[in-house]
């Protein structure tokens, strides 16, 4: 397997204590297949060994939550007889190699999660974060990147409804690549990933098995790029281990698995991701307390002489393991043939063997042939829920007092606001126009705007007149300089974003993008993010119904700023009517909707706005995250965009939450899209133009008197700001600039900056 | 009632929306699984948007030798009302059944967004409810949608009065900003805009109606 003189289990990426562990277990030692099967399931990506206690603190329950963490996905019950399931992962590594390649896989394995319990994959969100576009190698990962969901997204047939697009230094050699769906079923279809039944049958569905990606969870996913200039030192090495796409082979594969779903043809079902056939057939076999002979001469191949390693192991994609019952085959196969997709029978679900002290363990058999050779026998549980738990040294970066006390709000004097304005607004259509994005006729809001918001339809599912909304909420900078506060802000921005379009928060799920966990500061970061997370969860009333670690992001031995991506799932009751969206009108009054100041020592905090971001300074104090400031806030927006939603006259025209780029920042963009300009009068400097802290609203009003009244109701203060009207940006004494000038910047920075224009 | 038949090719995927536009225009629509050598009891054909399988070779090559293709055929040199949406259209073109051909978008990357189109035509079976110049506000999503074929057939297309869609700002770099065309007996037409997903203003527009009325209206009738 190996030509290195080090010994097999560290060439897997097994440690020594590892290896112990394992013969242990086995009570010999694991022959070289074994190694090798230890090595994927106990990788860092496939058992979260390192993060794993500290997921344990995140919340998970409510009422509402029909599958919670440890499944494909999530589930929730949206009413109507539809449950919605969401989920998100990473797709980092492979990405950084080859970005097309990477970044399409990503979505192809998300819709797999997705669909594998019986939901239809109806949307799909695309979190991304590069190095900055001064550097010609970035460049080219954003396009391919781009390309490549683009690429696999259409023409799976699901629609991309959005994301994030983030720059930083950081992520230069270590782009983000995260990939969020949601799908939905009729809440009867709800399957699981379980086997069950003793003499039930494997049967591998979908493309045949290659030499790809092999490796990708251990030598990939769970280590960094330690070369000096980054992922670049790496790429050919490294480049095997990326998987190839075929979305035609998913399209075909999602219909033939939800009709094999509808006709009740299947027992449970799980995608084949990470770790490939072993870990699909160790986890639905641990789960279902049985144990499975697994013939690896049943599988189809795509290349010759691959070894039984390589077939348990691989990652090619586009394949799905379904567990049956013998006399329901026939059928399985029709259905697998109008599909034009492969059914093999690769497994036979067996009893669990009887051990000597009289325990009854579920046994993983690998065979050459299903009365050939055993090649390699382990407890299914033992792959699947019993790598070694680490609880990793934490230490908080010693110079994080410095940090804190290089605070922007303090002495960052104000320049040219006009000119820093100008330069902090980026439209990313041209990231967006290459995603379908409406396909199934479902898309209210699609991407660019606060949150998008869907009809609750599709193939299949019961009528409804909800819709449900996603966003997707990250801020690495307010997380670098507090993981807890900055990871509980985030929450708060992304429930803010749902309330823009009327939706209440049913779910989040999380994808924990940090940097080398050996690294004890990284530990404390990730610590510290789950319990601000679990926090705000518990202040706003939402279960974490799943997630996703990725560790190891570095290079060069610098890690990336903590990047916990938050993926927000909300309700709309009744979506009869758009929200208003950003759409003021001439003569509008523009109020702010929420506390004007900040709590904490600073009114208009800077620390960890895009504006202080630009000027270089990255350290500062953030607002404390004050969960009873939100509630009432988010409620009443939530409230009156849920009813306009609903088809009830309003007064207000445009919401807008007030986010990164700050009030200044919200009001141009609301310019930008209108073509109208604004006039507010009365500001409290610099600090109040860009200042970044949730919680604050942009409302435009026909009616101020009616709107003042009802946010007074509601308790939640409010602050006249200005009218809408004219050609100009005017806010306060500091920014004087016309809309047209905003919106050429705006919709023409992203492709200047990748030199496309 | 008007019954349409909905072609399905693995990989298409826009079927689902036809059909729920067929049905909110009244129409009794099914689905028709591109193995099919028949197209049974129904008055107008569509095929849908997608990626017919996989689009591989390119878009519609392959799609044209599905089985249901030689039922379609008939059909529409019997008379029969087709309408090609996007992937459809590139099928149609494939498939000899409408002139010219779709290439790659002139900046070379995927597009999904709003058009304002104009009728130039209202001689077939999709532009005929509508007026000659007319906007209309329908959305793109293709990679390959730039209509393009040799100046002989272009002549052709304007004697027999074929263009029956222009784009007002032309997004992907098609000939004389054509959208949709149409056969000389405008029986038969493509288009790359969907106008099915056009059909409420809560999803941005129902300006596609204009067409898709036109084109149901016409099922049951003969030409």
């Amino acid at each position: 397997m190996s030509s290195t003189p080090e010994p097999l289990h560290r060439a897997l990426g097994l440690t020594d204590s590892e290896l112990d562990d394992i013969r242990r277990v086995l009570g010999r030692e694991p022959n070289p297949l074994e190694l090798a099967l230890y090595g994927v399931m106990w990788s860092e990506h496939c058992s979260y060994k390192s993060s794993r206690i500290h997921l344990k603190r995140l919340p998970s329950k409510g009422a509402h939550v029909l599958v919670g963490p440890g499944e494909g996905a999530g589930v929730i019950d949206a009413g109507d007889g539809i449950g919605v399931a969401i989920r998100i992962e990473s797709h980092n590594h492979p990405s950084a190699i080859e970005p097309y390649q990477g970044a399409a896989t990503g979505v192809g394995g998300i819709l797999r999660d997705v669909f594998s319990m019986g939901a239809r994959p109806l949307a799909v969100m695309d979190p991304l974060f590069f190095g900055t576009l001064d550097d010609a190698r970035n460049r080219w990962l954003v396009e391919g990147v781009v390309a490549g969901i683009s690429g696999y997204g259409n023409s799976v047939g699901v629609p991309t409804i959005g994301g994030e697009l983030t720059f930083d230094q950081c992520y230069g050699a270590n782009p983000l690549v995260n990939v969020l769906a949601v799908g939905a079923l009729p809440t009867s279809r709800l399957a699981l990933a379980v086997a069950s039944g003793l003499g039930n049958y494997a049967v591998l569905l979908g493309s045949s098995t290659g030499r790809d990606g092999i490796g990708g969870v251990s030598v990939l996913a769970s280590a960094g790029f330690s070369g000096e200039d980054g992922a670049a030192s790496l790429d050919d090495a490294k480049r095997p281990s990326v998987q190839v796409g075929d979305p035609y082979e998913e399209k075909r594969l999602i219909e033939a698995c939800l009709e094999l779903l509808d006709l009740g043809l299947v027992v449970g079902i799980q995608d084949l991701g990470g770790a490939g056939l072993i870990c699909a057939t160790s986890e639905t076999a641990a789960k279902g307390g049985v144990g499975m002979d697994v013939d690896v001469t049943a599988v189809a191949l795509r290349e010759v002489g691959m070894q039984p390693y390589e077939i348990m192991t691989s990652e090619s994609q586009e394949r799905m393991l379904a567990i049956i019952t013998p006399e329901n085959l026939g059928a399985v196969t029709a259905v697998c043939d109008k599909w034009e997709i492969r059914a093999n029978v690769v497994g036979h679900v067996v009893e669990p063997t009887t051990m000597s002290d009289g325990t009854t363990v579920g046994m993983l058999r690998v065979r050459n042939g299903f009365d050939g050779e055993i090649l390699a026998e382990v407890p299914a549980s033992s792959l699947a829920d019993e790598a070694p738990l680490y609880d990793r040294p934490r230490e908080r970066p010693s110079d994080l007092d410095a940090v804190h006390a290089d605070d922007p709000t303090e002495d960052e004097p104000v320049g040219d606001a006009n000119a820093d304005l100008l330069d902090l607004l980026v439209d990313p259509a041209w990231v967006y126009r290459q995603y379908d994005s409406q396909l199934f006729l479902n898309t209210v809001v699609g991407p660019g705007r606060d949150a998008a918001l869907l009809r609750l339809a599709g193939p299949g599912l019961p009528a409804s007149q909800r819709g449900f909304a996603v966003s997707t909420d990250s801020n690495p900078r307010w997380c670098a300089l507090d993981p807890r506060q900055g990871t509980a802000l985030t929450l708060a921005e992304g429930v803010a974003n749902l309330a823009c379009v009327g939706a209440r928060a049913k779910a989040v799920v999380n994808c924990l993008n940090f940097g080398n966990p050996e690294h004890p500061e990284v530990m404390w970061q990730l610590s510290e993010s789950v319990d601000g997370l679990a926090m705000a969860c518990e202040a706003l009333a939402v279960p974490v119904i799943g997630g996703n670690v990725s560790l190891y992001n570095e290079s060069g031995g610098r890690d990336i700023d903590p990047t916990p991506v938050l993926g927000l799932l909300g309700v709309v009751d009744s979506l009869v009517s758009p929200p208003p969206g950003w759409n003021w009108r001439e003569g509008d009054t523009v109020v702010l909707v929420g506390h004007r100041r900040a709590a904490g020592a600073h009114p208009f905090p800077l620390a960890g706005s895009r504006w202080a971001t630009m000027r270089g300074r990255r350290g500062g104090r953030l607002a404390m995250f004050e969960a009873s400031l939100l509630v009432s806030t988010f409620d009443f927006i939530t409230d009156e965009v849920a009813s306009i939603c609903a088809g009830v006259t309003s007064d207000v025209t445009a919401v807008h939450d007030v986010s990164g780029g700050g009030l200044a920042g919200a009001l141009a963009e609301m310019a930008a899209v209108t073509g109208l300009g604004v006039n507010v009068s009365r500001l409290e400097g610099h600090g109040e133009l860009f200042s970044a802290f949730p919680g604050r609203f942009v409302v435009a009003t026909a009616h101020a008197e009616a709107f003042v009244a009802r946010a007074s109701a509601a308790g939640v203060p409010v602050t006249i700001l200005g009218n809408v009207g004219g050609t100009h940006v005017r806010l306060g004494a500091l920014i004087d600039v016309a809309v047209h000038r905003i919106g050429a910047r705006r919709s023409g920075a992203l492709e200047e900056a990748l030199e496309l224009s | 009632m008007t019954r349409v038949g909905v072609i399905v090719f693995p990989g298409s995927n826009c079927e689902y929306d036809a059909l729920c536009a067929m049905e909110q225009l009244g129409a009794h629509a099914e689905l028709i699984f591109h193995s099919a050598t028949s197209l049974g009891d129904v008055d107008a054909v569509i095929l849908p948007g997608g990626f017919a399988h996989g689009d591989y070779l390119r878009p519609g090559a392959l799609a044209r030798f599905s089985p249901v293709m030689s039922a379609v055929s008939d059909f529409a040199a019997a008379g029969g009302p087709v309408l090609g949406i996007c992937n459809g259209f590139q099928v149609l073109t494939e498939a000899g059944l409408l002139p010219g051909a779709l290439q790659k978008n002139r900046g070379l990357t995927f597009l999904c967004q709003s058009t304002t189109l104009i009728v130039s035509s209202t001689r077939s079976v999709l532009t005929r409810a509508a007026q000659v110049g007319q906007e209309l506000v329908v959305p793109i999503n293709h990679f390959s949608g730039a209509y393009t074929c040799d100046d002989a057939t272009y002549d052709s297309l304007v004697v027999h009065d074929q263009i029956v869609l222009r784009y007002r700002d032309n997004p992907n770099g098609s000939r004389d900003d054509i959208a949709g065309v149409a056969n000389e007996t405008g029986n038969v037409v493509g288009l790359m805009p969907h106008p099915e997903r056009a059909m409420a203003t809560l999803l941005g527009s129902a300006d596609g109606r204009v067409l898709l009325e036109g084109f149901v209206g016409l099922g049951a009738t003969t030409r």
